[in-house]
């Protein structure tokens, strides 16, 4: 090799040559740094995200309940006015029966501890069986939020107290209950088997959930087969002409219209022109289908082109028609790629909120809709109107209402990738 | 009923097909030679039976209610309309409709009590109706489909073009989509703009919506001009370029370039986890992280920050379009043909040396199609900027003011009480109208300049 340059060759290992080369590798370093950086960035702010959801999150998945030994006396309850009696004298007696030492003061406060729902729960028991009057009930109800933040420790004792949303003497009380062990953290269920309620001790995603649920079916049952006949079309039957080129170009645009304008589609005409139900997981549903359409026959179009020609032709061959290839050969074996295409665009439309809002699904609903015609939230429009709401109790079950729609997230996409790996065919 | 109404047509569609197919079988025993398979026999006829039907049923229902509502309200005693706007006429009509379900909250006068009344009467005569004209499509089609068995009927060709008919019909939803955006945006905008002069709109200064909707409201006079609306938007979309388009492209770049197989394969889906996250939880972080953190960092160098800072907003809608500008990226950078990248490092340039003057050069069109798709992503999202943003339109472009977007304000605008005839409520539209012009404008253009590039490689 040193042979071959002689006389004027370059002296590659000349000090400025050298430095040259030792600025251009630098450059190489920050460039390689630079790129790492930002890219740990994105990850450093996925970890934040998610690790602060679930610091706030996590605690709404437990919460502080009451044992309460209710004596339910004959003199406040008649047999034949059950539903009509003082149930919070009720509860008063069985404040005071526990603590026989407590001023009227300190009774009063201790009748606010368990939550508003108590004296319900005492009632329900009494009207089922009314034979219990006369005799004491024991019933574990939730305690009220702001007590729930105390047992958790969110709730700063050193704070002063005129800051504190507890006055000492509602902590004392408090403490009082916990030292007779009446106090207990268990899991909290009805953040799933309850709907929504002004109390965060019993608000819930039940309603939200099958809302949801609701719109994704009808989300589904539209978008589904009117994808996979238009991809069929476009992509296998289509001629070459203006009218493939105009649904062509739409499909493409439709997939960037901002999500709020088809809100306003549908306000106007869903809920305006045919006069559907407002707050509807259908009208919800036929909404998110609009969206979802492009997402599933772009996907459908993509999973049609991945079949190799052979196959059409073998078929074509023996004799098939063009609709036979389509619907008995090519079709089944897109599926897979269908299905994650699917799955992945009704994961999108889970999470879409701004849509939802316009068609009024931000209504406070007490009660989970019966059917998909009814006013219902959705999980995402839930967590809006939680994130919204002032009592403190919120911003935690907010995080859990989030954690849980992730959860559902990654539950839909998991399955996509499965059904990916699972089946699709490299050809 | 319409569930009956279904199962009745589902019903009859599996009746046409074993009718028909049993037809084409008995033909086939007896020794003829059928043009088509019996199958396609059956499948005619359940197509037939089916997609009249069906299409019959859709109709029906969506103009059912609008119709019994309307005929009701016509009915009501005359003089109990007078003076109402369409709000209280709404709020009645839904009042009728409840008692009318059972739902009876206190004791209401008597004429909305039959009212109630004629309107349950009428729907179930129309469900009756609807029935029966159901039955009657149904019976026509399968004595015409059961008529037409032949030898010689060639079934499939009328199957097939059937399923062409209604494959068609599936992609002209598309089309009927757009259309259907539009012509809503256009009509409500357009008596908007019977309200509001449309210079007024564009060059006004002023975004003060709060007009009184009943006479006994104290509110602002009202003022609707978008501009400072849309530099609001403007200024978040700008923040969140600003942080984002950096971050992803150098992610792209370094995902692209330096990193090792391993670190891609990990390093991509946690970027697609970014981009699964629904806008609403974003929302909710920057309200709950992003905006106290920012007021913090601003006391301690004596920043007055506002509690629902552009930047707040900016950055948190940064963080969603990471994702978005970096797969663009990679896939703009990574159509770059590989002879281009093995060219400039034959002749000794270093790989950043490849990637920023070779490379990224060529790429430049496809990444900035990329950018301009999330400036109109940015400009369209809502959820996070109707949590962190503020809801006055003030005219500034400080990033640490509270500015106000076109969505946050459609959104407060529609949300609650909305009458479809006083210019708050239409004002929604016009802006609406606005925004899906400036993001169709964008992503036409975004999407001529990707494609141009690339046919200049293929």
């Amino acid at each position: 090799m040193t042979d071959i340059s002689t006389g004027t060759a370059q002296d590659w290992n000349a000090p400025e040559v050298r430095s040259n080369l030792r600025r251009r590798h630098r450059g190489e370093r920050w460039l390689r740094g630079i790129g790492l950086a930002a890219i740990l960035t994105a990850f450093a702010v996925l970890v934040i995200l998610l690790g602060s959801l679930t610091a706030s999150g996590y605690k709404a998945f437990s919460q502080t309940f009451i044992t309460l030994d209710v004596p339910v006396s004959a003199d406040r309850v008649k047999p034949d006015r059950i539903a009509a009696a003082n149930w919070r004298g009720v509860m008063q007696d069985a404040v005071a029966a526990m603590f026989p030492d407590a001023t009227d003061a300190e009774r009063k406060v201790l009748a606010a501890i368990p939550s508003s729902v108590a004296q319900f729960a005492v009632r329900d028991r009494v009207l089922a069986d009314p034979a219990l009057i006369g005799q004491t009930v024991t019933v574990s109800v939730p305690v009220s939020d702001p007590f729930d933040q105390l047992h958790k420790g969110l709730i700063d004792r050193a704070t002063p107290e005129e800051n504190r949303r507890l006055k000492d003497a509602e902590i004392a009380a408090f403490d009082r209950l916990v030292e007779a062990g009446k106090v207990a953290l268990r899991p909290n269920w009805a953040l799933v088997t309850s709907a929504d309620s002004r109390f965060p001790e019993l608000a819930g995603l039940r309603g939200a959930l099958i809302g949801s649920f609701y719109a994704l079916l009808t989300c589904f049952v539209i978008s589904f087969p009117i994808g996979i006949g238009a991809a069929i079309y476009l992509e296998e039957f289509a001629p070459k002409n203006r009218l493939s080129d105009l649904i062509e170009i739409n499909i493409n645009n439709l997939a960037a219209v901002p999500s709020v304008v088809f809100g306003l589609l549908g306000l106007a005409v869903f809920l305006g022109w045919f006069g559907l139900p407002r707050s509807a997981p259908f009208v919800g549903g036929l909404v998110l289908a609009l969206m979802t359409l492009p997402t599933i026959i772009i996907a459908t179009r993509a999973a049609l082109k991945a079949v190799p020609p052979s196959i059409r032709e073998a078929a074509l061959g023996i004799g098939a028609s063009r609709q036979q290839v389509v619907f008995q050969h090519v079709l089944p074996l897109a599926m897979p790629g269908i299905l994650t295409g699917t799955i992945i665009g009704l994961a999108q439309a889970l999470g879409e909120t701004a849509p939802l809002l316009l068609i009024g699904m931000n209504a406070f609903i007490t009660a989970a809709p019966a059917t998909p015609f009814d006013a219902a939230t959705a999980l995402p429009t839930q967590i809006f109107i939680w994130a919204d709401s002032p009592e403190r109790g919120f911003v935690s079950r907010t995080s859990a209402a989030i954690l849980v729609l992730l959860g559902f997230l990654i539950l839909m996409n998991g399955l996509a990738i499965f059904l990916r790996n699972r089946f699709e065919r490299r050809w | 009923m319409a569930g009956w109404a279904f199962l009745l047509l589902a019903a009859a569609t599996v009746f046409a097909y074993a009718l028909n197919r049993r037809a084409a079988d008995a033909l086939r025993e007896d020794g003829r030679r059928l043009h088509s398979l019996p199958g396609f026999h059956g499948g005619y006829a359940a197509l037939l039976v089916l997609v009249p039907g069906f299409l019959f049923l859709c109709l029906w229902l969506v103009f059912q209610s609008a119709f019994i509502n309307r005929s009701v309200m016509a009915g009501l005693p005359p003089g109990t309309l007078d003076g109402l706007d369409s709000g209280a006429v709404q709020l009645l009509q839904s009042e009728i409709i409840s008692i009318s379900r059972g739902q009876v909250f206190g004791t209401p006068e008597p004429w909305k009590l039959e009212a109630a009344t004629r309107m349950s009467e009428m729907r179930s005569t129309a469900g009756w109706v609807m029935i029966a004209l159901l039955a009657l499509i149904a019976l026509g089609a399968i004595l015409y489909a059961r008529s037409r068995v032949s030898a010689a009927f060639r079934a499939r060709q009328g199957f097939e073009r059937i399923v062409h008919g209604i494959m068609v019909a599936c992609s002209v939803v598309a089309i009927l989509t757009t259309f259907g955006i539009v012509a809503s945006l256009l009509f409500e905008s357009l008596q908007f703009f019977r309200m509001v002069p449309v210079n007024e709109f564009l060059f006004g200064l002023n975004w003060e919506p709060q007009i009184p909707i009943r006479a006994d409201q104290v509110a602002g006079t009202g003022a609707f001009g978008w501009v400072p609306v849309f530099v609001g938007t403007l200024v978040i979309t700008v923040i969140a370029l600003f942080v984002s388009v950096p971050i992803g492209l150098f992610s792209a770049i370094y995902l692209n370039e330096f990193a090792s197989d391993r670190f891609r394969a990990f390093a991509k889906p946690v970027l697609e986890i970014l981009a699964g996250v629904p806008t609403v939880v974003y929302g909710f972080f920057a309200v709950l992280v992003v905006a106290p953190a920012l007021r913090n960092a601003g006391a301690e160098v004596g920043l007055p920050i506002s509690p629902n800072t552009a930047l707040a907003a900016g950055s948190v809608m940064a963080i969603m379009l990471i994702p978005f500008i970096s797969s663009f990226s990679d896939d703009a950078l990574g159509a770059v043909p590989q002879s281009l990248r093995d060219g400039s490092l034959a002749l000794g340039a270093t790989r950043s040396e490849t990637v920023l003057k070779v490379l990224f050069p060529a790429a430049i069109p496809g990444i900035v199609g990329g950018i301009l798709l999330a400036v109109s992503r940015a400009i369209g999202e809502t959820m996070i900027v109707v949590m962190a943003a503020g809801l006055i339109a003030t005219l500034t472009i400080n990033p640490l003011d509270s500015v106000t977007t076109v969505t946050v304000q459609i959104v407060t605008l529609l949300i609650g009480d909305t009458s479809f005839d006083n210019p708050k409520t239409l004002a929604a539209f016009a802006l609406g109208l606005m925004l899906f012009l400036v993001t169709l404008g964008i992503n036409v253009l975004a999407l001529r300049i990707v494609r141009k590039y690339r046919e200049l490689y293929d």
